[in-house]
């Protein structure tokens, strides 16, 4: 077991790619859907 | 957002069993042992890479001649889910070549051809952040993908074509190439759980992008200085 630290990164990597990347466009659509409330009321005031 | 909880579920066990299957279930290979087990996500990140970029590549020309702005979010969506996929893939590839080959990296010709594909592919999203104008963004972002898609058969058989560090393939390799069963039956979960990952990740980009062309609209619509923002056609929606 010399080099599971090896596959235990790489497991970890591929996972964190994948995580990382989601929770960007997650974040990314929340604040859009923030804007896009706002600007509706504005446009309904 | 009450409905995803079951894909989440589903996604997070199939996620989970994935990785029990490479590490408990796969057999030990004789010459790299447990290192090999790599294999299997680096795999999947290919697998999951080149799903995206080919729905990119239908998508590419599917705006070139429809001219439907469905296409160019389908389009950029699933560029940057197959960027993120690749990049999974060539930090495998680099975490396996270490202990495998003694080097982190080499210019052979598949990790070249796949180094430039990444390369590529963020030129290709650093060009749309520098078009302004929607149509000539989304023309030009397509032919731009059409071409990059053109190192995606290369990086296929690069290791078919010429000789290099990288291993021969295993699948369709020829005649003496060839996959234990049990070791093919767990790539073949490695790959349908990255592929469906990619494909849960690239519909909430594709939301994302079409979300951000309502809010143009809601924009354009507030400047004018209107309440009622014409809505989007139902054809333009997928």
């Amino acid at each position: 077991m010399k080099n599971f630290h090896f596959l235990f990164a790489a497991w970890v990597a591929v996972w964190a790619v994948f995580f990382v990347y989601e929770l960007s466009v997650a974040s990314r659509l929340s604040r859009l859907r923030a804007e896009m409330d706002s600007l509706k009321r504005q446009l309904k005031e | 957002m009450k409905s995803r909880v079951p894909i989440t579920v589903a996604a997070a066990a199939l996620v989970f069993f994935a990785g029990y299957a490479a590490l408990f279930i796969a057999p030990d290979e004789r010459t790299m042992h447990e290192i090999q087990r790599i294999f299997y996500f680096h795999l999947g990140s290919w697998a999951a890479m080149f799903t995206a970029l080919t729905i990119a590549f239908i998508a590419n020309i599917a705006w070139l001649v429809t001219r439907q702005p469905r296409w160019d979010w389908l389009g950029v969506s699933s560029v940057e889910v197959g960027v993120a996929a690749c990049t999974a893939g060539l930090i495998t590839g680099v975490l396996w070549g270490k202990p495998a080959w003694g080097i982190w990296w080499t210019w052979d010709p598949r990790l070249t051809t796949c180094f430039i594909l990444w390369i590529l592919y963020i030129s290709y999203l650093i060009l749309r952040g520098l078009i302004e104008e929607p149509q000539r963004r989304a023309t030009l972002s397509a032919i731009f993908g059409i071409f990059a898609f053109l190192d995606a058969p290369l990086v296929y058989a690069s290791n078919r074509l010429w000789v290099g560090q990288h291993p021969s393939p295993v699948i369709m390799g020829g005649k003496d190439s060839g996959l234990d069963p049990a070791m093919g039956r767990v790539l073949l979960v490695a790959v349908v759980t990255m592929t469906v990952m990619m494909l849960i990740v690239l519909v909430d980009r594709y939301r994302l992008e079409r979300l951000r062309h309502e809010l143009d609209e809601l924009r354009l619509a507030a400047e004018s200085g209107s309440s009622s923002p014409k809505p989007l056609a139902a054809k333009e929606l997928l």
